[in-house]
């Protein structure tokens, strides 16, 4: 099994994701700078967070006309499992591998803090380490991280399950004061309707270590790396 | 020719930055000011070439990269 980190210009949590599949979870990972486009080899392609292209025109908007994407679009199809945290999230939907968008966050700030989620869906390969509404704590650091769709979009999401976290408070409890950024119904995270592309903003693999405090994130992580062991 | 395109937020959609600069004109005594809406102003210049065939290009550029179609509407003008 061997993992992808791809690196565009101006991505910062490329190395954060790397040590959690390399080191801790022991899988065979390479960074892919964006200019590669061929994932033939990959089981695993992760899209890090940060501010590709200095979030030009619109996060992630020019990012998604690298090179690498058009062959990320083309093994997303194939049913290759992809992850996109914070940036990578936003560059998913701008590709139009997720659905909706991420607009500024309502109250106009950049967000660095630890948040709670709860795991809506727990029946995906990215959760299934995860218990049925867990709470999981896990940071978030992002100015533009306000999650949008229109209401037929919304109506989808919510049909087959597509709605992987949402922010709420320690307890498990879905409210507007534990909504950070001002996404539609408290959502942190979404998964395409195949199952095999998932978009969060808040970042696993800054909880990936009991020295960060916190291995919530490894459940994450971890969970698409058990699938692939136990298949 | 050059193609001057306005890129804005579909309405409905909450505009943060509009609402901040709405605070501070209010907050410079101008009351008649009920909303602001803040957009981007994009100016592309083509090298010579038919119009019709620029102004398609104007168009594909636009909603393949300039706007986000799910957040964003866009208007073009011409000028030869």
């Amino acid at each position: 099994m061997k993992a992808a980190v791809i690196v565009f210009p101006g991505s910062n949590c490329d190395h954060d994701v790397y040590i959690p599949f390399k080191k801790t979870l022991n899988i065979d990972t390479d960074f892919i700078w964006h200019k590669t486009a061929d994932l033939r080899n990959y089981d695993i392609i992760v899209l890090p967070g940060g501010f590709s292209y200095g979030d030009y025109l619109r996060c992630g908007a020019i990012a998604r006309f690298s090179p690498v994407m058009k062959e990320v679009v083309t093994q997303a199809k194939k049913g290759i499992k992809i992850i996109g945290i914070c940036n990578g999230f936003q560059i998913l939907t701008e590709s139009q591998l997720l659905p909706g968008v991420l607009l500024k966050n309502t109250n106009q700030k950049f967000i660095c803090k630890t948040v709670h989620l709860r795991v809506e869906n727990n029946n995906t390969i990215f959760t299934h380490k995860c218990n049925a509404q867990e709470v999981l704590k896990i940071p978030i650091a992002h100015g533009e991280g306000n999650y949008y769709c229109d209401a037929e979009t919304l109506e989808e999401l919510k049909n087959h399950q597509q709605i992987v976290f949402r922010y709420c408070d320690s307890g498990g409890r879905i409210a507007p004061e534990c909504n950070p950024n001002g996404s539609i119904e408290n959502i942190a995270g979404i998964i395409n309707r195949s199952g095999n592309v998932l978009g969060m903003m808040p970042h696993p693999e800054r909880r990936s270590d009991r020295i960060l405090g916190h291995a919530d994130g490894l459940k994450i992580l971890g969970s698409i790396i058990e699938r692939f062991v136990r298949n | 020719m050059k193609a001057k395109i306005k890129v804005y937020l579909k309405s409905g959609i909450l505009d943060p930055q509009g609402k901040a600069v709405l605070h501070a004109i209010n907050d410079l005594k101008y009351s008649d000011v009920n909303d602001v809406r803040i957009g981007k102003y994009i100016e592309i210049t083509f090298n010579d070439g038919k119009p019709e065939q620029l102004r398609k290009e104007a168009e594909e550029i636009c909603s393949k990269l300039l706007a986000n179609p799910v957040m964003e509407n866009f208007e073009i003008e011409y000028e030869e």
